[in-house]
């Protein structure tokens, strides 16, 4: 493969890594903290359709933003009720959260747009765009650096970018604050956050929280970033993906980064591998192309790259025993 | 006084709190439909009479409930065991597939009495091979189950729409689908056989397939409450440890209980495929399987309570195609919807409600001692 | 009745705070009242706990002593009564108000973090400050202070989950420590810990004492109590039945008061005439996960009509090495014969074959194996055996059959309340023994595995479950006893057998049995626990082996 294909490989392998990123930091955070959180792809669905919906009518992206992430937080919200306050199984609320998300966002779009549950078309100014670094330009016909800066690294949207600055924010504030001491203490042993006299409640709703924030930032990406405006079910998968990529990551940051890329670069390359011919004559089927990444995580749930060992208190609702 | 001393009689346990659990699940979907500016209560009288207001209404409604038994059912199954099986969905199109490709080798050759069996066993082992794989790898790896079926959700859309568009849909068909099944491979419409014996009724999907999943619950009761190995399943549903103690193989157990609910959920393909379209189109599954999931928790995972949850499904389904024609703005997304919110209520918030009713039960016995100790 | 003056008058001044008088108590409870739904767990309990002085609660399990505590420490909050620290009255709402009166805990299950070191297990909830970095410094330094000012030394930077039980001990102590408590109150101290350990726990409690702490110790030890206490409080059935000053009591009188009646306290038994071999170990070993070796070399006998009691501190392989008899684990090396049967690393380990060949396992863990405490009783009465013919109509379970026997299973073993169809959960720790007893001793097995048959249970049913025991021994029944406390194996066992680090350490006839040195055998060839505690000579503490009773 020539060197110029390369970059535009890596460079989509990073706008395509964007979402996995978010929401793999997000649903890190909230299970290093003991929550299990299936419901990242609902989040992330309610977030794309309220940026874009907002976008839409307000014209401007920074509002759909906002949005997306006021609404992703309060379905995190919804689901950090039912585990934390209300004990409930984590995996049955996460799943409510996608179903509702999935049917909400067509309801309430076919009620403000009547589209069939899309948005309309956003224009230019309602989405975010790319930015160019300084002296893109100049460089970009120096040969080798010349394409790295201009085209990889540089031009890239704004929310790539925040994506990439959210690992290693999402390293420091496990590893290096007291929140994150704590956050992984609660995601190991309960008991020791409580009879230190923290409220163990407090700090996984802080925890659900910004797994909010994240997958709201993930969904306005999707709806106002990659593409202009919100289709049915967009997020196709993705949020599972994420999780999936987590868990290969073994629940650390870096690794999940590495992760989210490498489903980046599959999807990257999948694009190049529809209509081509393998062994000359047989056609890859463009569905065995769309059905890869899938592929690819139940793969990594195999575990034939190691097995994984979650937070030990993942998923259990903390019940004080006496 | 505090209302923990209190404990409640069975019966709020079994029919009050449940049914308080979807009643709010309703009543938060009334305001999501008084938001986008219609009216609940004409809604709701709409999709009521849609579902239930004619012989047609009812024939439809029984179709559907009859998938979301299957469903419903597979989901439970499982959930008896502590599995959580979500590729209902991809389990239910598989099959499908499977009594198509029996249909379209046999269909012409081999009788009904014959055909009817094979198309169930079909329709099983294919739901279950579809569940082997995430169950194996459950079993053996410790994958999540959950993310690994959803994945073969998405899986089996893949791979049904390049077997009926490249491999199974005759060359110079409008639309991808088979050719039709030899009319003698159907099974009977109810409205034929009421026919047959004088009783009129309108021409609706419902045909005796609801026969196989009423059968499907028996099924289902006695093993689970009166078979040494549904002893074991819901034993290791509890505690595995104990499971393993008392003698259960956790591996087998997994793959068990997970291939007999693919192999319910599969079933749905019998009454779909064999039952109502007379051929293998594109998604026939429709939500059935996500529906499971809700009918499941509604029903608290027991064969009665699926029935009377998928009864509800089934109006639901029916009514809300009404309503989209009375009111164009309600769309069948609104069933989506009301199914998360009872997935929600009744699921992850089964608990939210027993303290209501402690303090109600509480503050009632409260007044009843006084009459008692007079006197004593 | 007046007191003995304690050490608490020679101590130092905590710097910074105007000495206490000695008369005000440290912490006094009055009338403590806490209900649990039904069940009231502390009635009217009013104790007075001296400043300096190592006090005692004793009782029984569900006696209350427990949630007595978890209000003092902030967990639970009491429906009537008041809390008075130091002379004035205190609301403590949570744990932090108790940590901030200058309460610590040392819980029973450690609650420690096992991927964290100690330092950041000891900082948990004291940071000093947002980041990390700075508070590190000084809780390192503070934490070196503490260590060499009570003689409990760790590495600050090793990981706690690799620390051995003692080690772990002394960081929850330093924990409490560092948060300035001036109470300590330690729930269950030694129930994991060897007698050398627990003499080294009772040296760093005298030193404490010597620096004015104030001690609450929680056991059902009596033995321990007669050792380390100055005064006893005795609880029974959520209130307080009795005070004494320890060297004004015995364990037979304490016994007494925790039971509320006459206790036997040394069971009687005609000597043992073994007979046919019916299990073999031989150079059974097994590996873990990570390829540590959790049982080397095992050799054992069981032989028709005779108790075999293995000792040792719980962690040692004792658990395993049921768990590989009873079928549930495969041993990785060696392997055991069962009537004719051999057992090796080839064969697949079966729970349900070893239930053919004649063998029965009362689980240690009762309520993970041992029943589903989601299943009736009924239910629980047939775990193990839910193929049997009797319970079974041709495919189907027979439920009356299954009820009958149940109901059968609970009149020969005296189970309360008598309700087939009652929750498994809903019996208490003794009951729910009882009826697994009942279920594995019900067809006579040829081999007996016992673990830990009366923790949790109380002394009534432990008569009764003991003498069980010793009745299905009498008619030939081959019994595997392993038990952490030395005195239930001593009374049991014909033969005992010390287990340490995985192998077999000793073995002695119970008539030859002292306890001081299978003390010592158990706690042979441990991994580096038991570094002397450096500059401590015996204060004026008491010998350990004075007591008499051996309960």
């Amino acid at each position: 493969m020539e060197f110029t294909a390369i970059i535009l490989t890596l460079d989509a392998t990073l706008r395509l890594a964007t979402p996995l990123i978010f929401c793999a930091m997000a649903g890190l955070i909230s299970e290093r903290s003991g929550i299990v959180d299936i419901g990242l792809e609902g989040k992330m669905l309610a977030g794309a359709f309220a940026a874009a919906a907002v976008a839409a009518l307000t014209s401007s992206a920074w509002a759909g933003l906002g949005a997306a992430i006021v609404v992703s937080v309060i379905m995190a919200l919804i689901h950090g009720y039912a585990c934390i306050t209300q004990r409930g199984n984590q995996v049955v609320s996460g799943v409510a959260v996608n179903i509702l998300a999935s049917g909400l966002t067509i309801v309430v779009g076919t009620a403000l747009f009547d589209q069939g549950g899309q948005t309309p078309s956003l224009s230019k100014e309602s989405r975010f765009h790319a930015l160019n670094w300084p002296g893109a330009d100049s460089i970009k016909d120096v040969p080798v650096i010349g394409p790295l800066y201009a085209d990889l690294l540089s031009g890239h949207n704004l929310l790539v970018y925040i994506a990439l600055l959210a690992v290693p924010f999402t390293h420091w504030l496990v590893n290096e604050t007291r929140f994150g001491l704590r956050l992984r203490a609660v995601g190991e042993k309960p008991e020791a956050v409580d009879t230190a006299g923290i409220s163990v409640a407090w700090l996984r709703y802080r925890a659900v929280l910004l797994c909010g924030l994240l997958t709201g930032f993930a969904g306005a990406y999707l709806s106002t970033a990659q593409n202009a405006g919100f289709t049915r079910d967009m997020t196709a998968g993705q949020g599972f993906i994420a999780l999936a990529a987590m868990i290969f990551g073994k629940w650390r940051p870096l690794p999940t980064l590495g992760a989210c890329l490498l489903f980046g670069l599959l999807d990257a390359m999948a694009i190049r591998l529809q209509g081509v011919k393998m062994f000359g004559t047989i056609q890859v089927p463009v569905q065995l192309v769309q059905a890869l990444p899938y592929i690819l995580t139940v793969l990594l749930l195999a575990g034939f790259i190691g097995k994984a060992v979650a937070p030990k208190a993942s998923g259990i609702p903390y019940v004080k025993e006496r | 006084m505090s209302s923990k001393n209190v404990t409640l009689p069975r019966w709020v346990d079994i029919a009050a709190i449940p049914l308080t659990n979807v009643f709010l699940a309703f009543l938060v979907a009334g305001v999501i439909v008084l938001a986008i500016g219609e009216n609940p209560l004409n809604a709701t009288q709409i999709l009521v009479s849609g579902a239930l207001g004619s012989g047609e209404g009812i024939g439809y409604t029984l179709y559907y409930t009859t998938n979301y038994i299957f469903t419903g059912l597979a989901v439970a199954f499982a959930f008896h065991a502590g599995l959580f099986n979500i590729g209902g969905e991809g389990q239910a199109y598989l099959g499908g597939l499977g009594v198509g490709l029996v249909l379209l080798a046999f269909d012409h050759s081999l009788p009904f009495a014959v055909l009817l069996p094979l198309c169930i066993l079909a329709s099983m082992l294919f739901g279950a091979l579809w569940v082997l794989i995430p169950a194996y790898l459950q079993a053996y790896r410790g994958s999540h189950i959950v993310i690994t079926t959803i994945m073969f959700n998405f899986l089996a859309s893949a791979l049904m729409v390049y077997l009926v568009v490249n491999v199974l849909t005759p060359v110079g068909a409008t639309e991808p689908a088979t050719r039709d099944f030899d009319p003698a491979s159907a099974i009977p419409f109810v409205h034929e056989v009421l026919g047959a014996v004088g009783i009129q009724m309108d021409s609706t999907p419902l045909n005796l397939s609801i026969l196989l999943a009423l059968a499907a619950c028996v099924f289902v009761w006695l093993y689970l409450w009166h078979t040494p190995w549904g002893y074991e399943l819901r034993a290791f549903g509890h505690s595995e440890k104990a499971a393993v103690y008392a003698g259960v193989k956790t591996k087998r157990i997994i793959l068990v209980t997970l291939c007999i609910s693919g192999a319910l959920a599969g079933l749905v393909g019998v009454n779909e495929i064999m039952g109502v379209q007379h051929r293998l189109i594109l998604n026939f599954t429709a939500g059935y399987g996500f529906a499971g999931i809700a009918v499941a928790l509604m029903g608290r995972n027991h064969p009665v309570g699926i029935v009377l949850a998928s009864l509800l499904f089934g109006i639901l389904s029916q009514g809300g195609a009404e309503l989209s024609f009375e009111i164009p703005a309600i769309t069948r997304d609104m069933t989506t919807v009301i199914q998360g919110l009872i997935i929600l209520f009744s699921g992850a918030l089964v608990h939210l409600t027993r303290p209501w009713f402690e303090r109600l039960f509480a503050f009632l016995l409260q007044r009843r001692p006084a009459a008692a100790t007079q006197g004593a | 009745m007046t007191f003995p003056a304690s050490a608490a008058d020679d101590r130092v001044a905590t710097p910074g705070k105007a000495p206490l008088s000695p008369d005000v108590a440290a912490i006094e409870l009055r009338h403590i009242e806490k209900r649990f739904g039904p069940t009231i767990a502390n009635r009217d309990v009013s104790i007075t706990i001296r400043r300096g002085a190592v006090t005692g609660i004793i009782g029984e399990n569900g006696a209350g002593k427990s949630t007595l505590m978890s209000i003092l420490y902030g967990f639970y909050q009491a429906d009537a009564g008041e809390i008075l620290v130091g002379g004035q009255p205190l609301d403590i709402r949570t744990t932090h108000d108790a940590i901030a009166a200058g309460i610590g805990m040392v819980h029973q299950h450690f609650v420690l973090v096992d991927t964290f070191t100690v330092l950041e297990n000891i900082m948990l909830g004291r940071e000093g400050g947002r980041l990390l970095r700075r508070g590190k410094a000084a809780a390192r330094r503070e934490l070196l202070r503490l260590e060499a000012e009570y003689g409990l030394g760790i590495d600050p930077d090793a990981l706690v989950g690799d620390l051995p039980v003692g080690a772990q001990q002394r960081v929850e102590i330093l924990k409490a420590l560092y948060r300035g408590a001036e109470i300590l109150i330690l729930d269950e101290p030694t129930g994991v810990l060897t007698p050398q350990e627990t003499d080294q726990l009772f040296r760093i409690l005298a030193t404490l004492r010597a620096r004015g702490t104030t001690i609450i110790l929680i056991t059902h030890k009596l033995r321990e109590v007669m050792a380390i206490t100055d005064e006893v409080y005795v609880m029974r059935g959520g209130a307080i039945v009795a005070h004494r000053p320890t060297k004004e009591t015995n364990s037979q009188e304490l016994a007494e008061l925790m039971v509320g009646r006459k206790v036997r306290l040394k069971l009687e038994k005609k000597p043992a005439t073994p007979g046919a071999v019916q299990l073999e170990a031989k150079n059974l070993g097994l590996k873990d996960e990570r390829g540590v070796a959790c049982l080397s070399n095992i050799n054992l006998t069981l032989r028709a009509g005779e108790i075999v009691g293995i000792a040792g501190v719980s962690g040692n392989g004792q658990s395993e090495l049921l768990e590989v008899l009873a079928g549930i684990r495969a041993p990785s090396s060696g392997g055991f014969v069962v009537r004719d049967r051999n057992i090796t690393p080839e064969t697949a380990c079966d729970p349900a074959l070893m239930r053919e060949l004649g063998v029965a396992h009362i689980p240690e863990d009762r309520h993970r194996l041992g029943l589903v405490t989601r299943f009736s009783a009924a239910e629980s009465a047939m775990l193990g055996y839910q193929h049997e013919a009797g319970y079974r109509k041709g495919w189907l379970l027979d439920n009356r059959a299954i009820k009958a026997s149940c109901d059968r299973l609970m009149e020969q073993f005296d189970v309360r309340p008598r309700i087939a169809d009652l929750r498994s959960a809903n019996f208490s720790g003794g009951n729910q023994q009882k009826l697994i007893i009942a279920r594995e001793l019900a067809r006579h097995p040829k081999v007996l595995l016992v673990g830990q048959p009366t923790r949790g249970v109380d002394i009534g049913a432990i008569e009764f479950i003991h003498s069980q025991l010793i009745a299905h021994r009498d008619a030939g029944c081959a019994i595997l006893v392993v038990s952490v406390e030395l005195d239930e194996v001593m009374s049991l066992a014909d033969r005992i057998l010390v287990i340490c680090g995985g192998r077999i350490t000793g073995e002695v006839s119970a008539a030859d049995a002292d306890e001081r040195e299978l003390g010592l055998m158990m706690a042979n060839a441990r991994r580096g626990d038991d570094d002397a505690v450096p500059g401590m000579a015996d204060t004026n503490m008491p010998d350990l082996k004075q007591s008499q009773a051996t309960i």
